[in-house]
């Protein structure tokens, strides 16, 4: 059914919460994604001339990077890009045959690729491209939130998390209960000052990023109390008595 | 967005094909074209077999066409479902309005294609609805271009209908109609890309990534060397000045050659006149399929924020 469930007030709203501080853009959460879905809910995720020039293939994850602002507040930030699991997502409302769907139970954006029919309609209306087309099975395939892991009984409960937040090896990435306020994900989100991306597009993504901290300001010199610099001082003697006695 | 040669084909033929049917169904009634079976049934043939064709030509654009039945299920959300629906329920009276045509039932035919003309209406209107309710297409998301659709499906149709007629020496309503609303769809195709062009983008790559609060954002790195079904698909651009020149194109030969042309075969008459008639709806679909592609190759999608910094 492609018509949106009703949110229930406090339901869950599964999602990831992706740093932008400590992302060091290493793809590894693009590559490990890769991996676990090539074989995953959504499988296969088909690549063309994977071995020469012009190797392309279906992702669900990509990895940008960008620089942000000039001069010395200037950044590089490493930008992970994938589904937001939208609460409002049009590419689950225009979709003609009801193979895109949204769970009621956890707010996952899933496809049955038993029932698409390949019209792409969906990838158009996702703002954030996060629908790329499997052009051998004529079907539309996207991110699962890794369905077939955060709820697989047969892998070790510490595994029972996204594969992207699994292998980030710099902890950048955050999965869990966005709909919970209490929820460690939110919290986090509160205390960073997570935000959406392109909220003026309506979409309501769940997914938060947390921006990057701030730069500490430029050495600003000596504290007030502290006495005069070493070169400041003009007796030779007493200049060579600070710089032994300040070892 | 990439122009879809199967998309463009359908939307051009389904919807001359429901414009002739449209007016075909309004002015027949009123005896203001031929009134025998043969042009009747001519015409609503031409008009069918265009509207099928168009159907047939969107399904190549589907990665699994033999599944596209499941297309009629979510009307209750979906345009392009409404579409399908609405195309499929046209041709209940649109056959019923050809057999009382060829059997010559007026009552029913009259009903019946009243019935087929509200149908058509409902499907170009769905048609442009996919397109205008995608926000993060700038170019679609746009209150004139479902206007647009049905405008220019009347253009066409009556343009066609225009030279049928005129085969059977009655063509002064249906060319005068046509003509009328070729000047129209010249100025709403203006007004509609004066609009665009001044419309902000719905997003900037600051919004998009959420960094305008460090300041200027630019790619740096590139998530892949190669290129992806992303850029292929909403990367597709079009140099400006070739943009320009067929806007051109498609302001001159597609609407205003043919609404005048409409105008003076009508003082013109006989054969010259005629001609005259057909050679405005070659021009007129002509116009429309140039008009169609820019329709696909100059809207951006806000995806090409993440890969270029700009839409
Ligand atoms: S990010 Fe795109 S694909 Fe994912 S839910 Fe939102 S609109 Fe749909
Ligand atoms: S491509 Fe498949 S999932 Fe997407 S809108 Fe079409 S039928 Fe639905």
């Amino acid at each position: 059914m492609t018509s949106l469930p009703t949110p229930a007030p406090g339901g869950k709203k599964l999602g990831l919460v992706i740093d932008l501080d400590t992302c060091v853009g290493c793809h590894a959460c693009a590559t490990n994604c890769k991996e676990w879905n090539a074989s995953g809910h959504m499988a296969p995720l088909p690549d063309h001339n994977p071995y020469s020039a012009g190797a392309e293939g279906v992702w669900f994850n990509r990895v940008h990077s960008y620089e942000a602002g000039d001069g010395e507040d200037g950044r590089t930030v490493h930008f992970p890009r994938s589904c937001l699991h939208c609460e409002t997502p049009a590419c689950v409302t225009v979709c003609p045959t009801g193979a895109s769907y949204k769970r009621a139970e956890d707010g996952i954006v899933l496809v049955n690729t038993d029932m698409c029919i390949g019209c792409q309609l969906c990838a158009w209306a996702c703002p954030y491209g996060a629908r790329e087309f499997d052009e051998d099975q004529g079907v539309m395939k996207k991110c699962t939130l890794c369905v077939d892991r955060i709820y697989n009984e047969t892998i070790p409960e510490a595994q029972r998390v996204p594969a992207c937040v699994s292998t980030c090896p710099a902890n950048a990435r955050h999965f869990g209960d966005l709909g919970d306020p209490d929820s460690a994900v939110s919290k986090l989100v509160a205390e960073r000052g997570g935000f959406e991306l392109m909220p003026e597009l309506d979409y309501k993504p769940v997914n938060r990023y947390l921006p990057p901290r701030r730069a500490p300001k430029p050495d600003a010199g000596p504290p007030k109390d502290a006495g005069p610099l070493n070169s400041q001082i003009q007796n030779p003697l007493l200049r060579w008595m600070d710089k032994v006695l300040s070892r | 967005m990439k122009p879809a040669a199967s998309v463009i084909a359908f939307t051009v033929a389904s919807g001359a094909g429901y414009g002739l049917l449209f007016w075909l169904a309004l002015l027949r009634p009123l005896g203001l074209v031929p009134q025998g079976a043969w042009f009747g049934g001519v015409a609503a043939v031409l008009a069918l077999a265009l509207i099928t064709a168009g159907l047939l030509s969107s399904t190549t654009h589907l990665g699994r066409p033999e599944r596209a039945w499941r297309a009629f299920s979510q009307w209750r959300s979906s345009w392009l479902s409404r579409e399908g629906v609405a195309a499929v329920a046209t041709y209940v009276p649109a056959g019923l309005f050809f057999l009382s045509i060829v059997a010559g039932w007026p009552v029913l035919a009259a009903v019946s294609g009243l019935l087929a003309a509200a149908g058509a209406a409902v499907t170009v209107w769905c048609t442009g609805m996919i397109y205008a309710s995608l926000k993060p297409i700038k170019e679609w998301h746009h209150p004139l271009v479902t206007p647009g659709y049905m405008l220019f499906g009347a253009f066409t149709g009556a343009a066609l209908l225009a030279v049928l007629a005129g085969f059977w020496g009655m063509d002064g309503v249906p060319a005068a109609i046509a003509a009328v609303l070729g000047a129209l769809g010249f100025a709403l195709k203006r007004a509609y890309w004066r609009s665009v062009d001044a419309t902000p983008p719905v997003a900037t790559a600051e919004s998009a990534t959420g960094l305008g609060s460090i300041g200027q954002v630019r790619p740096l790195d590139p998530p892949h060397t190669e290129t992806n079904y992303l850029l292929r698909e909403m990367g597709f651009r079009i140099a400006r000045v070739h943009a320009a020149r067929l806007r051109m194109i498609t302001l001159g030969g597609g609407f205003v050659a043919p609404a005048l042309l409409l105008a003076l075969a009508l003082p013109v008459g006989g054969w010259v006149g005629w001609l005259l008639l057909a050679l405005a709806a070659v021009l007129a679909i002509a116009g429309m399929l140039v008009e169609r592609w820019l329709m696909f190759a100059q809207a951006t999608h806000t995806v090409t924020l993440y890969y270029r910094g700009n839409a």
